[in-house]
């Protein structure tokens, strides 16, 4: 697929060749807040308080291996929230509070014994804005592998760094230059670098929080042919604003609004044949 | 003087009135065809008749005792001078014994007559004392002399002054006045001058900073006149004698500076930098509210607090619990003594200029670091503190220059002996001690060793400067990479 | 190639945290610890510093007194007979010293108590203030001639330290300004309430005292220079950085020049304040002749030293006026200059107003340069801060001492019981600083806008 051939690409070429493989993450019943302090109160408790931000409403959501899921929905509906959930992100926020089972592989992220450090080495996550680290490129790509120890040796991790930025499809842009600083490549070259840095500790879900929203369109339409292959390895879960976006890349689609998910299905069902009416009303551009 | 001063505030009063009288006749009692509000042409008149007027009278009272002392030097018989101290001291006595005849008039002791007509045999001295004024020793005919055209000099001086003051007053006055109509840009003109005064006064610090390196580097000349360069720079002794042959080498001074410095920063950047560290990532709002301030609260402490809790405090602590015990000494001021208390007085320093460069890193970065399953340390070891790290290095030099140039800490807290020394117990020197036991006291503004308190200040001015400038450069680039 | 596994590492459970996750969360909490620890030695450091000084201050707030009745026999302190205080001064204190010892001597008699001290001895007790104290208050009223007084005197500088617990009967041995046997007949005289340590107001009006009379050093000359110090400095810095600031803010052109100019501020800003002391050496002093330690040199020096935190604090909150409310004066017809002086300005108040109390602060607690420019001399005298001198600049001022000069003046003096003082001294200042920091505060407070 060329680039200009993404670029046009519509709602028509959805790619949907890939069956849906077995279940990877399993959210039931989730609920967000937000400036709830410490404490343990219920949900129902803090659901009541006015002071609360009720930021997620009993969410249930399945992520199947070897997919792309998106999450789409207006500004402030939950779905970053959402997203940072799955990887305890929103642990460093103060005064979040989640309720809910959050399941990796059948395993409960959100178990008093599960280390938070251990589980997003397994769940990455790439962000809205490009943030490279101010190191060189290698060192951005190399940074996950050497806290968590995944390489043995130093030809190793050089292994790991080549065959995470080829992944990322930057390495022959990059290659010659891997010392020189992140920072001062382009912002779609910047994107993948982060893509690459988050694959490179083998996750086993990638999250992405609307990876192109910085980007212009074309580098939107590499890092967008990126998720397409990098789909073949992992479970990709994409936010984005784009509906467009979300019909190109993803094989399900959650539509979240006001903090509720609305509808989940698969993507040509969500864009072709929704069953609530919000949903139609967003994609036909009523609402958000 | 005062009613210099007040005769001066009602001519502009005056001023003011007359004004702003005319511009409204001059518009027929229409304020509104006026270019500007009344209240400006009133404002001009005085504005003209008082600044000039101020000027001057600010400057003739600064300048005429200096000129007045340089003729009445002058006219000194060489000889006299030869026979007398010096001629400094002898100055003191003539100004002395006329501020004494002065206030004997002043009180009516003596008339105008009998103070002109004094002579030696009169024995001034109990004159004077009778009339309260005491003075310090008999007074010689060539001092009675010079006093008595000391005084007809300054009298004249003072004459001359209210004449030049009143006539530039009403110079302006009148000028301003004539001037007013309904056309006159008054606003305009106010604002320009009230522009040059704004103007002034910020020209003020460059003059600050050209009287620093003037007056410093004039007198680090004469001394450079009567000590070899050379010897100053790489000279390994200091030995001040005020019989001459004196030793004034920089290198000992230099190296106690340094030594201490080291020291404290070695106390300070740990504790500060962690500190900030805590403050900005891992403490909660509560904390942070009490913790920061009352570590702030050390910024606040004078320099001499500083150096007393040195001097009565840590320093016989340090010899009685760690010096003495290790055979390393028995001095309380010590290398060590100042150079924990001055860490203690940076650490503020430290953590607040860290604290605000460690929260001017992106989030963006630490979310990018979580992400990939970094923990907070690791975050902030790998990937917040390298992106802060010129920030941080600019802070830790503006530290390093605090304590370069500190003073009271390393009087009382460090000792006065020369000393190349490894010994961190043993009391050693710095530069800026050594600028203060050389011009406190009496000193002889002639002799290398008063003079080489100013060669030892421009040094420590230069050495500053040029960290402050890396510094302030180092931490402006880092701010506008992240803005 | 893109199919290839990044790294074979086995798959684990997130139950089961591995001995790599151990490892990194014990760092983690490690590091963590540090940071604690070092908030936790600098607010240590805080608490020991204020504890030290308050510690070996606190007690120079009170001070120990005798009372005994003393008669002023007509013939010693005014031997010609005639009441006129001018006469009377000649009677110097070593007149009354004398009169002081007998007095002191007979009402351990009448009191009796054995003493084989003799008078000498009796009167080491008392501190060699007390002479100039009674002859003082004869001067002041000339009827008490010939009367007896009960008069409160001062005791000697180790008598007080012993009441305090800073001298003890083996520091006594040791001492050859006082002897066991002296402690013991204070201690009895204690005993019988003649002894009294009460609230020490000379402390903080008295002025300093000579090196042999630590109990009657007081602070009211060092407050007042201080406090004319602060005066200037306020009317000078004031208006020159507001000046300053609203220039380089408002008008100033984008130039060479300016830039200069704002390199310089925050240089001055950082310049060692020892600099400053050498540039008022340098000028006032040696090129303008004007006197050494009078207050208004110190003024100046330390106006010099505080515009650059002033300045820099007035362009801060001169800045934080948002351009909307210039814009808006002069979309009215307003002219530059009144949309600042009308509008700019009095809502920056807060902000400068609260940058110059800290720079006072600054200046306060300043010594270094007032060293130099010889503030450093023992006043014994208060200072007429306003006097006129013939041949001077106005407003010249007397020698005198600041605050934090005393202080030092204070450490470089031999006897002990100066440490008191000293750290007592710096109470003051300190809980001067603590008013001001509160004024600040509370100005901020008060006045904080959140644009």
């Amino acid at each position: 697929m060329s680039m200009e051939d993404a670029i046009m690409n519509d709602m028509t070429q959805i790619d949907q060749g890939v069956a849906v493989d077995e279940l990877k993450m399993q959210a039931r019943n989730v609920d967000v807040f937000y400036g709830a302090g410490g404490g343990t109160r219920s949900a129902e408790d803090m659901a009541a308080d006015k002071a609360i931000t009720h930021a997620i409403k009993h969410v249930d959501v399945d992520i199947a291996d070897k997919t792309v899921t998106s999450f789409i929905g207006p500004s402030g509906c939950g779905k970053s929230t959402f997203l940072r959930v799955l990887n305890r992100m929103n642990d460093t926020i103060d005064g979040c509070r989640m309720t809910g089972d959050v399941t990796l592989e059948g395993e409960n992220i959100y178990d008093s014994k599960v280390d938070p450090v251990q589980l997003r080495a397994k769940v990455g996550m790439v962000f809205q804005k490009p943030n490279p680290f101010p190191k060189s490129i290698f060192d951005n790509v190399a940074y996950g592998p050497r806290i968590h120890g995944l390489a043995r040796n130093k030809a190793d991790l050089a292994e790991i760094v080549e065959k995470s930025l080829r992944r990322a499809a930057i390495w022959d842009e990059v290659k010659d230059r891997l010392d020189a600083p992140g920072t001062g490549l382009s912002g779609g070259q910047q994107q993948r670098l982060c893509i690459a840095r988050a694959v490179a500790t083998s996750p086993e879900v990638l999250l992405m929080d609307e990876p192109c929203s910085a980007l212009d369109p074309i580098a939107t339409a590499q890092v967008e042919e990126l998720i397409d292959d990098l789909r073949s390895r992992f479970s990709v879960v994409i936010v984005t604003h784009s509906m467009q976006q979300a019909a190109r890349v993803s094989q399900k689609t959650a539509f979240f609004h006001l903090g509720e998910l609305v509808e989940f299905d698969d993507t040509d069902k969500i864009f072709t044949n929704p069953s609530d009416p919000r949903t139609e009303s967003y994609i036909t551009g009523r609402i958000g | 003087m005062l009613w210099i001063l007040i005769t001066l505030l009602a001519l502009g009063a005056l001023g003011f009135v007359l004004g702003r009288q005319r511009a409204v006749a001059s518009a027929g009692g229409d304020a509104r065809i006026l270019h500007s509000l009344p209240v400006y042409y009133g404002t001009n008149v005085t504005l003209l008749t008082l600044v000039p007027a101020l000027l001057v009278l600010g400057v003739w009272l600064m300048a005429q005792p200096i000129v007045i002392d340089r003729v009445i030097s002058a006219q000194l018989p060489d000889s006299y001078v030869a026979e007398a101290a010096s001629r400094d001291l002898l100055m003191t006595e003539i100004r002395r014994l006329a501020d004494g005849i002065d206030t004997a008039v002043e009180r009516g002791a003596f008339n105008g007559r009998h103070a002109l007509d004094l002579s030696v045999g009169d024995d001034i001295r109990q004159q004077l004392a009778d009339a309260g004024v005491a003075l310090g020793a008999d007074v010689s005919p060539e001092v009675l002399q010079a006093a008595q055209s000391f005084r007809e000099m300054s009298g004249a001086g003072r004459t001359w002054m209210t004449v030049a003051v009143f006539a530039l007053a009403v110079a302006g006055l009148a000028y301003a006045y004539l001037r007013t109509n309904k056309d006159l840009r008054a606003r305009n003109r106010v604002e320009y001058m009230i522009l040059g005064v704004l103007m002034l006064a910020s020209t003020l610090a460059i003059l600050t900073t050209v009287g620093i390196v003037l007056s410093m580097l004039w007198d680090t000349r004469n001394f450079f006149q009567l000590y070899p360069w050379q010897d100053f720079f790489f000279g390994l002794e200091w030995r001040p004698s005020f019989e001459g042959n004196s030793e004034l080498g920089l290198i000992p001074l230099l190296w106690g500076t340094l030594y201490i410095s080291f020291i404290a920063l070695l106390v300070a950047v740990p504790i500060g930098l962690f500190a900030a560290i805590f403050m900005a990532e891992y403490a909660t709002k509560r904390v942070r509210s009490v913790a920061k301030p009352l570590i702030e609260v050390l910024a606040g402490i004078p320099t001499i607090v500083y150096g007393l809790f040195a001097l009565i405090t840590v320093g016989p602590m340090l010899r009685d619990y760690f010096a003495a015990p290790l055979g390393l000494g028995n001095s309380s001021s010590s290398v060590m003594t100042a150079g924990i208390v001055m860490g203690i007085m940076l650490i503020p320093f430290v953590s607040s200029l860290s604290d605000d460069i460690i929260n001017a890193v992106p989030q963006s970065l630490r979310d990018g670091s979580y992400g990939l399953g970094a923990t907070q340390s690791e975050t902030v070891k790998q990937v917040v503190l390298p992106a802060a790290l010129p920030g941080i290095v600019g802070a830790v030099l503006l530290a390093a220059s605090r304590a370069i140039g500190e003073t009271m800490i390393v009087v009382l807290g460090a000792g006065a002996a020369a000393r190349l020394d490894l010994n961190p117990f043993e009391a050693m020197t710095t530069v800026t001690v050594k600028i203060v036991g050389q011009l406190t006291g009496d000193t002889d503004f002639s002799s290398p060793e008063a003079l080489v308190a100013f060669a030892l200040g421009l040094t420590l001015f230069v050495i500053t400067l040029g960290l402050n400038i890396f510094a302030l450069y180092i931490v402006r680039k880092y701010r506008e990479q992240y803005e | 190639m893109t199919d290839m596994p990044i790294s074979t590492a086995p798959k684990r459970s997130l139950f089961a945290a591995d001995a790599r996750t151990v490892r990194r969360n014990r760092a983690e909490r490690r590091f963590r610890a540090y940071g604690m620890a070092a908030v936790g030695v600098g607010i240590l450091a805080l608490i020991v510093l204020l504890v030290s000084i308050l510690g070996n201050g606190l007690s120079s707030f009170r001070q120990t007194y005798v009372s005994f009745p003393i008669e002023l026999t007509a013939e010693r302190v005014d031997p010609d007979g005639n009441r006129d205080p001018g006469e009377m001064a000649r009677v110097t204190t070593f007149g009354y010293l004398p009169l002081l010892a007998t007095a002191f001597e007979a009402h351990l008699d009448a009191e009796g108590i054995e003493t084989d001290m003799g008078v000498r001895e009796l009167a080491a007790m008392l501190s060699e203030e007390a002479p100039a104290q009674i002859r003082g208050m004869v001067l002041a009223n000339p009827d008490l001639v010939g009367q007896t007084i009960d008069a409160q005197i001062l005791m000697g500088g180790r008598i007080d330290g012993f009441f305090k617990g800073r001298v003890t009967m083996e520091s006594a041995e040791r001492d050859r300004n006082v002897t066991p046997a002296q402690l013991e007949l204070a201690q009895i005289l204690a005993d019988r309430g003649a002894v009294e340590t009460r609230f020490n107001w000379d402390f903080i009006t008295a002025p300093d005292a000579s090196g042999s009379r630590p109990e009657a050093a007081g602070l009211g000359v060092a407050i007042i220079g201080s406090f004319y110090m602060m005066l200037v400095v306020l009317v000078l810095a004031l208006p020159i950085g507001v000046a300053a600031s609203i220039y380089l803010e408002e008008f100033a052109p984008k130039n060479r020049l300016t830039d200069l100019i704002e390199v310089n501020i925050s240089n001055l800003a950082a310049v060692p304040s020892i600099v400053f002391g050498i540039l008022g050496l340098a000028v006032f002093i040696n090129f303008m002749e004007f006197n050494q330690s009078s207050p208004l040199v110190g003024g100046l020096v330390l106006t010099l030293m505080t515009l650059p935190t002033i300045i820099i604090a007035t362009r801060a909150s001169l800045r934080a006026v948002p351009p909307s409310i210039r814009q808006a004066a002069l979309g009215l017809g307003a002219s530059k200059t009144q949309s600042i002086f009308h509008h700019v300005l009095p809502l920056a108040a807060p902000g400068i107003l609260t940058g110059t109390i800290i720079g006072l602060a600054q200046a306060l607690g300043e010594t270094a340069p007032l060293l130099l420019i010889g503030m450093v001399a023992f006043v014994r005298e208060y200072p007429d801060l306003m006097s006129v001198h013939s041949n001077s600049f106005p407003l010249m001022g007397d020698g005198a001492t600041a605050l934090p000069v005393q202080v030092y003046s204070w450490t470089q003096r031999s006897d002990p019981a100066f440490v008191e003082r000293a750290s007592g001294a710096i109470i003051v200042l300190l809980v001067f600083l603590l008013c001001m920091n509160l004024i600040a505060i509370l100005l901020r407070r008060r006045f904080e806008r959140r644009w």
